[in-house]
């Protein structure tokens, strides 16, 4: 599905990447974890397509295809998926008219018309049960006012239209209480498939009770330092990420 | 012969045709004294330092149109809110239109100021209204007052409420090679009245056009006014819009301006209160590209104690376009418990556009809220990332966000039919299909 191959970034002429290589394949759970400065936001908004980084050396392969050239939208349109940390708010554009400008621009750039009304009204009310969310809900400013829980739970909800094949769910766990934080991970639960992939960027290991990762990957100072399987989470959070440093310092 | 010369040598001939109501003669005499004195305003005036009329006076102008143009309705129906029934006063190259208007004298006067003017049963509310709040040494608003014959002339008596919207709409043909239009309109709300009015200029062909329009309005005790002045012209024509409102107390003055269009606009509106809890609100969304320039100029005048002002304008420029803004807020001494709020928002699309906004709080009460904000700046490069990352295209996801920016603005319209077609125009000017109705 996703495959990462020496990856370099930059910001400002500064390194913040330093030679990431990752392989997710369909069906798979990948955690991303670190600690803060370590470089995961980037990657996330790298893989998205986030002009702010330049990339030095590296691609990153979508199901064959080399990203490096596309825009954020062509990458959109390829099936990638980024929940934001800090999703943006849009006054005056609700979150239906949102959801359907998305929906119909992504069809649009796969050649088809746009889904007819009925259709969509029908896939807007199925998701949005899938997420506990109401009619009243829908029809607010996209973001305007909502509180940490419902921006997060309306990532996802964007998420479960648009269907990309790979997800990158980026601090989704932040601001979140324990019960948003379970309707949230429910319903990336209901969505995983087969088909598509899901990466989780995550500092604490508790969304990763909820959303169990197949594979665990450890983020420090721009490289991929660990990986392991579930139980590597449960030992960052026992251990903290000191002894973390001392591995990378001295050299894997 | 300068243009200056043929508006005060063509004056006698004008005068000369009409009837003689002795104070409106001696208004416009005096006030083409004081047009001849100060000319057109320069650039070395501090109210029009950002704004220029001398490449609009180099040229010469029709200022009475030489013969009557007809238009056929499904030509203009565009421009109508033309699935709201309404009162309309319709005028071709400023000569009324009879056969596309729509005036009313039962319970309320939605008709002509040259009838008020001439007709003796408006004698009174002349002498009581005319002239009485435009500011004598201003000189465009003179060199209106000069030649004042023609435009709208509305009077909503005592607790009536208007049930249909008014629109006024100034059409130029294109059948004079350039003209100069200056309507005159007078609006009156008497006490508990309630009046909505939509105000446009529209040039159906591109040629010269400069207006020069001055509209005196009363808003009496606990009456409420809701104006919107349309600005979407064609690009060779140009508007300077003179407005001046008293309010008396308890009274409610909203004027919404949306610039989408035109070469040259300025937009003097001026506010003054004659009595205590008065509510004024002054909105604007201004949307520019090519060299389009518009300045808007304001000033409310608190002038008695325990009185609200709102004033928000966005602004929105593209290409060479210009904006400015002048928001002035006057409050006496007496004028304690003020409450005065004054926001000026602008994004520049491209380098070349350019913004100068000059809050201006003149302030000598000592109980007061006063709080004013100006921003200059790009769309936020975060959000428009967030929505390419959903897939919409760039293009699509400027305009949405552009669109955001401005949406409070639109939010208080309150007739439904024209925020739509709003939203329709700015879409367009934004030049995209945004995929849903606004």
């Amino acid at each position: 599905m996703l495959t990462i191959e020496n990856l370099h970034a930059q910001v400002e002429g500064k390194a913040i990447l330093k030679g990431i290589d990752l392989d997710v394949k369909a069906g798979e759970v990948h955690a991303i974890m670190g600690p803060n400065g370590s470089g995961k936001s980037t990657l996330s908004s790298l893989i998205a397509g986030n002009e702010d980084y330049e990339v030095t050396q590296g691609k990153i392969i979508l199901k064959g295809k080399d990203l490096s050239e596309m825009d954020a939208e062509e990458r959109a349109h390829e099936g990638i998926f980024l929940s934001f940390q800090y999703p943006v708010e849009i006054p005056g554009v609700s979150v239906t008219n949102f959801i359907k400008t998305a929906l119909n621009a992504n069809r649009k750039a796969k050649g088809l018309e746009d889904m007819p009304a009925s259709e969509l009204l029908k896939k807007i009310r199925e998701k949005a049960k899938l997420l506990e969310i109401d009619s009243k809900f829908l029809s607010r400013s996209l973001n305007e006012g909502f509180s940490g829980g419902e921006k997060k739970r309306n990532e996802i909800f964007q998420m479960a239209m648009l269907e990309p094949a790979l997800s990158i769910l980026d601090e989704t766990d932040s601001g979140l209480d324990i019960d948003a934080l379970k309707i949230v991970a429910n319903g990336v639960n209901k969505l995983k498939s087969k088909d598509n992939a899901i990466i989780v960027i995550t500092h604490y290991q508790r969304l990763l009770d909820y959303i169990v990762p197949d594979f665990v990957h450890v983020l420090f100072d721009g490289k991929i330092v660990k990986s392991g399987t579930k139980e590597l989470a449960h030992e960052l959070e026992a251990k903290g990420y000191d002894w973390i440093k001392d591995l990378a310092s001295h050299g894997v | 012969m300068e243009f200056k010369e043929k508006l005060i040598s063509s004056h006698l001939a004008f005068e000369e045709d009409l009837y003689q109501n002795d104070r409106v003669a001696q208004a416009r005499a005096s006030a083409l004294k004081v047009f001849e004195e100060k000319g057109f305003p320069s650039k070395k005036e501090e109210a029009w330092k950002y704004t220029s009329l001398e490449a609009l006076i180099q040229k010469d102008y029709a200022l009475f149109p030489k013969s009557e143009s007809s238009i056929e309705l499904n030509e203009v129906k565009k421009y109508f809110l033309y699935d709201t029934d309404t009162y309309k006063v319709i005028f071709i190259d400023g000569v009324y239109s009879p056969f596309l208007s729509n005036t009313t004298h039962d319970g309320l006067d939605v008709c002509l100021m040259s009838a008020a003017l001439s007709k003796p049963k408006y004698r009174q509310l002349i002498d009581t209204y005319f002239n009485k709040i435009a500011p004598e040494d201003d000189s465009m608003t003179a060199l209106n007052t000069s030649y004042a014959k023609e435009g709208a002339y509305i009077y909503i008596p005592k607790s009536v409420v208007a049930e249909k919207p008014i629109e006024i709409i100034h059409f130029s043909s294109g059948n004079e090679t350039a003209l100069w239009l200056q309507p005159r309109n007078l609006i009156v709300v008497d006490e508990n009245a309630q009046v909505q009015i939509i105000e446009r200029h529209q040039s159906l062909k591109e040629h010269p056009v400069v207006t020069n329009s001055v509209t005196e309005i009363y808003v009496h005790q606990s009456a409420f006014l809701d104006y919107y002045k349309l600005q979407n012209d064609l690009p060779s024509a140009s508007l300077i819009d003179n407005t001046f409102i008293v309010q008396e107390k308890n009274s409610h003055a909203s004027v919404h301006t949306f610039s989408l269009g035109g070469k040259l606009i300025r937009n003097n509106l001026r506010y003054f209160h004659k009595g205590e809890h008065i509510l004024s609100t002054l909105k604007g969304v201004t949307i520019l590209h090519d060299k389009q320039h518009v300045d808007h100029a304001t000033l409310v005048h608190h002038a008695q104690p325990n009185c609200e002002s709102h004033q928000d304008y966005k602004g929105i420029f593209a290409e060479r376009s210009e904006g400015v803004f002048n928001g002035q807020i006057l409050v006496d001494k007496i004028a304690q418990k003020t409450n005065a709020f004054q926001q000026n928002n602008n994004i520049l699309l491209d380098d070349k556009a350019t913004v100068n906004t000059k809050p201006q709080l003149e302030i000598f009460a000592d109980d007061v809220k006063c709080s004013h904000g100006c921003t200059i700046g790009q769309l936020d490069e975060e959000a428009l990332f967030y929505l390419r990352s959903r897939g919409i295209p760039k293009k699509e996801a400027k305009a949405l966000l552009t669109y955001a920016f401005a949406n409070n603005v639109l939010e208080s319209v309150q007739l439904p039919s024209l925020k739509k077609r709003i939203n329709g125009q700015i879409a367009k000017k934004l030049g995209v299909n945004l995929g849903f109705e606004l």
